[in-house]
């Protein structure tokens, strides 16, 4: 487990301060469009790392609270005036936090199956979430969407966006950093390690993941608040898309999933790309299948993820003995 | 001395078989007492309802004086009463200090605390070093052989500081000398005070170590007493050599 | 009155196609612990094919069954091949649902770059025809569809129940190491089983076309069913599904009239949610806790 070490510390520092200048160093419109998008599926494969990383639980319902949040934000401009331009940012932490709690009922139901009933159950949730946004017309417009009034940015209008996706971000990777070399990570752990052991411990595993659900949720419906906000456009099949969930939880596998920063550099390798892939071929759908075709690769070549691997790579140079033959060579670290 | 554990009349089927059939037993307040019989004679089922990983059918189950409604792993755990598993389950990515400090009971404000507290920490390399794996503290729990991993498994449970301890086959699948090793700590750890209910195959071991035995047969308890009477009983021979 | 048997009738009809598809995907759940939610876009793909077969040879979309559900067999073994057995075994289940997801992508990608969105039906000229029985319409394509899954549950049935193929599944089902003990090829039936659960979609898909107007992006509703359908029925179990499925289509066709259509397919989630509350393993799934 992780305290906070120099190092640690300066490489956020770097990271995140690089991150924050951007927009200010950089002037096309779309490169910071690329930026925000990118940040957002950082933030969103940091969240679904957040449960899913550290229990085990491949849950496939984030989208639907992304939606949700996106749809809070749209219904609370609707009947409360938030006012505009920076004063929506700062209803963002109450979004997050009310859509997490709503969402620990459903949780605590879902979590009642077993692992792979579980990745089913939570699937639906995201149909469930959709339907919902059609039908209940009266309060999401249904079909026709939700509008949310235009902010008067003046000038560089994506950069306050790209700003409060960082701020998401930083906040996820702070999170996942903190709950990892906390106790409630070493209760997840375990829960991933050897579940019916756990509770033989004494570990309680279900009120563990209740709590991991809920921080995941609420980082999602947060970044879910400022996609709604940057768009200006609320529709049901863009709010809750399957494709996004897909593509956050490929982006954990492809970085490394149970890391910490495994999530962000999958983000950062496949959303520009993603990006390129959508306005070469978007129209004629073949983009599917280019996503089919990295996710495959990716499963299939890479399933541990980038980090996992280079970390094995280097530990597998550092240590040059020949491993015990009942000795898997792996790194002598605690769990990263 | 009182009774720790006591079941009542335990039942449990699986389809058309009752693997456990009106069983019930007492185990006393600081005794090493084992469970025994032949093999189909449902000890881990009873081990499992014992424990909480199994739902009985009928009967009931109280641990210090206390009927214990609906049998769970955690609660058991955190009121004292704890087990091994046979196949010497660890947290393989885990480290062995993290296996160990884990298994403490933390109340709910305490989950944000750093995972390895100083105090935590300490207890953990304590324990290790009784249990000889001091030196492996750091490593990760899978790279252990069969025998330290049961070890561990054995050393985890006591971070719970329980007071009844259930051991689910100690000595199977490991080597004389870890036999020894597993059985010194049980009477050491014994006479601090702690309870044992031992599920095992091995008599040689049982009829050193335990007392009393009680004898499990087609679910239902056959006999219970010390060793040497059990030892000797007509009916206990019978349904171990019996068809 | 009338109205709600009605609503039945169309619903147990329904349901009975449903059956069919949700009864490959639990299969293949049983024998290999995968979730393949790619059978909806199968189901898509067969309905495309057999699509395309009516609009160019004119052949009808029953006796389609015959080209496409072989050819579909083919493809699910090739899949299972090429793409699930390469995984590797640690995380294969929660990878293979990622996996067969991606196969869903890819097909809807291919779909959608040859057909593009726009809906399609396959319409022989019985599509719209409907016999009077006491007094209740019946669809003659409905009808139809119906026996064509009955037909196809039975021989799936037969299938399981009395050929060796069928015996060392149902084995592999139960105990997969004792099953390889007792020399059944684990490596053969996971293929064989496969493709059997993408053939069923296969042969469902080729009439999907006929009830219900289609477009690449279809699929998504349809694995909402199915993955409701088999979690209710109980993940593995074949006659749960079938049950599941008979259920869920009455419950769906009658929310549609008594409530109202809009959240008839709504109703699907209700009635899953409703039961995994009381009985988290669904109808005929195991107990959750093994140790």
């Amino acid at each position: 487990m992780s305290r906070i070490t120099p190092h640690g510390l300066a490489r956020a520092a770097v990271v995140f301060g690089l991150l924050a200048a951007y927009p200010f160093v950089v002037h096309a419109d779309w490169l910071v469009n690329i930026g925000v998008f990118t940040l957002m599926y950082a933030g969103l494969a940091s969240a679904w790392n957040l449960f899913s990383g550290y229990t085990g639980y491949i849950s496939l319902g984030q989208a639907a609270f992304f939606g949700i949040g996106a749809y809070t934000l749209g219904i609370t401009f609707n009947h409360v005036s938030i006012g505009s331009g920076y004063r929506p940012f700062y209803v963002l932490p109450l979004i997050g936090v009310a859509v997490a709690i709503v969402s620990v009922p459903i949780a605590w139901i879902a979590l009642r199956t077993r692992a792979m009933t579980f990745a089913i159950v939570t699937l639906m949730l995201l149909f469930i979430v959709q339907q919902l946004a059609f039908n209940l017309r009266s309060l999401t417009h249904g079909s026709q969407g939700i509008a949310v009034p235009q902010p008067s940015f003046s000038s560089n209008f994506d950069r306050p966006y790209y700003l409060a996706m960082l701020g998401v971000l930083a906040l996820a990777m702070l999170a996942c950093w903190y709950v990892r070399s906390s106790k409630l990570g070493l209760m997840l752990l375990s829960v991933r390690e050897d579940e019916e052991k756990a509770r033989g411990v004494g570990v309680r595993v279900t009120g563990a993941k209740l709590i991991a659900f809920a921080l995941s949720v609420a980082l999602t419906a947060m970044l879910g608040g400022v996609w709604g906000y940057y768009l200006f456009y609320i529709y049901p099949e863009s709010a809750i898309d399957p494709l996004v969930m897909i593509g956050a939880v490929l982006m954990t596998f492809l970085g490394g999933k149970g890391t910490l920063w495994g999530p962000m550099i999958g983000a950062f390798v496949l959303v520009p790309a993603q990006q390129w892939t959508l306005t070469t071929y978007g129209a004629t759908r073949l983009y599917l299948i280019a996503y089919a075709a990295v996710f495959v690769v990716v499963l299939v070549l890479l399933p541990r993820g980038i980090l996992p691997s280079l970390g094995e790579l280097v530990e597998s140079r550092r240590f040059r003995a020949p491993a015990r033959p009942d000795v898997t060579p792996r790194p002598k670290r605690a769990v990263s | 001395m009182s009774a720790l554990l006591v079941a009542e009349g335990l039942t449990k089927r699986f389809g058309g078989v009752a693997a456990v059939a009106d069983c019930s037993f007492a185990v006393d307040e600081g005794s090493i007492t084992a469970l025994v019989g032949p093999n189909g004679s449902g000890k881990t089922t009873l081990f499992n309802l014992l424990t909480g990983y199994l739902t009985a059918d009928r009967g009931s189950v109280s641990f210090a004086g206390r009927r214990v409604r609906r049998p769970d792993p955690t609660r058991l755990y955190r009121a004292g009463l704890t087990r091994t598993f046979q196949q010497a389950r660890v947290f393989p990515q885990l480290t062995l200090v993290e296996n160990l400090v884990v298994a403490i009971q933390q109340p709910w404000r305490a989950i944000g605390r750093r995972a390895l507290g100083r105090a935590d920490g300490e207890r953990a390399h304590r324990l290790l070093e009784e249990f000889g794996l001091a030196a492996l503290a750091g490593d990760r729990a899978g790279s252990l052989s069969y025998g330290q991993k049961k070890l561990l498994g054995f050393a985890t449970v006591l971070m719970g500081e329980p007071r009844l301890v259930l051991l689910d086959e100690p000595a199977a699948g490991v080597n004389p000398v870890m036999i020894e090793t597993i059985e010194r700590h049980v009477r050491e750890l014994h006479a601090r005070g702690l309870t044992f209910l031992i599920v095992e195959h091995n008599m040689n071991l049982v009829m050193r170590l335990c007392d009393p035995v009680i004898v499990l047969d087609h679910g239902t308890k056959l006999a219970a007493g010390p060793p040497s009477e059990v030892q000797s009983d007509p009916r206990v021979l019978d349904a171990y050599l019996g068809s | 009155m009338h109205i709600v048997v009605q609503a039945c009738i169309l619903g147990l009809l329904t349901g009975g196609v449903y059956a069919l598809m949700a009864s490959g995907l639990t299969l293949v759940f049983g024998v290999m612990r995968v979730i393949n939610v790619a059978q909806g876009a199968l189901v898509i793909l067969s309905a495309y094919l057999s699509y395309a077969l009516f609009r160019h040879l004119h052949v009808d979309p029953f006796l389609s069954v015959l080209i496409v559900a072989p050819l579909m067999f083919a493809l699910g073994v090739g899949v299972q091949l090429v793409f699930i057995r390469s995984l590797r075994s640690e995380q294969a289940e929660e990878l293979s649902l990622l996996i067969t997801w991606a196969l869903a992508l890819g097909i809807e990608g291919v779909l959608g770059a040859i057909y593009q969105t726009t809906y399609r039906a396959t319409d022989p000229s019985y599509a719209n025809s409907s016999w009077t029985v006491f007094g209740y319409q019946v669809s003659e394509v409905r009808a139809f569809a119906f026996a064509l899954s009955v037909a196809i549950l039975v021989l799936l049935y037969l299938l399981l129940a009395w050929t060796r193929f069928g015996r060392s599944v149902r084995a592999t089902v139960q105990n997969p190491s004792s099953a390889r003990l007792l020399g059944v090829d684990a490596d053969r039936v996971r293929a064989l089983a496969f493709g059997v659960g993408v053939s069923t979609a296969a042969a469902a898909g080729a009439v999907y076309g006929v009830l219900y107007p289609f477009n690449p992006g279809s699929h998504y509703d349809l694995i909402s069913r199915l993955l409701s359908i088999v979690v209710l029925g109980g993940l593995g179990s074949v006659g749960g599904a079938v049950v599941s499925a008979l259920l869920m289509g009455v419950v769906e066709a009658v929310v549609a009239v008594e409530i109202s259509p809009v959240w008839a397919s709504f109703s699907f989630f209700v009635v899953l949610i409703a039961i995994l509350l009381v009985r988290p393993q669904g109808f005929f799934g195991a107990e959750e806790r093994t140790l």
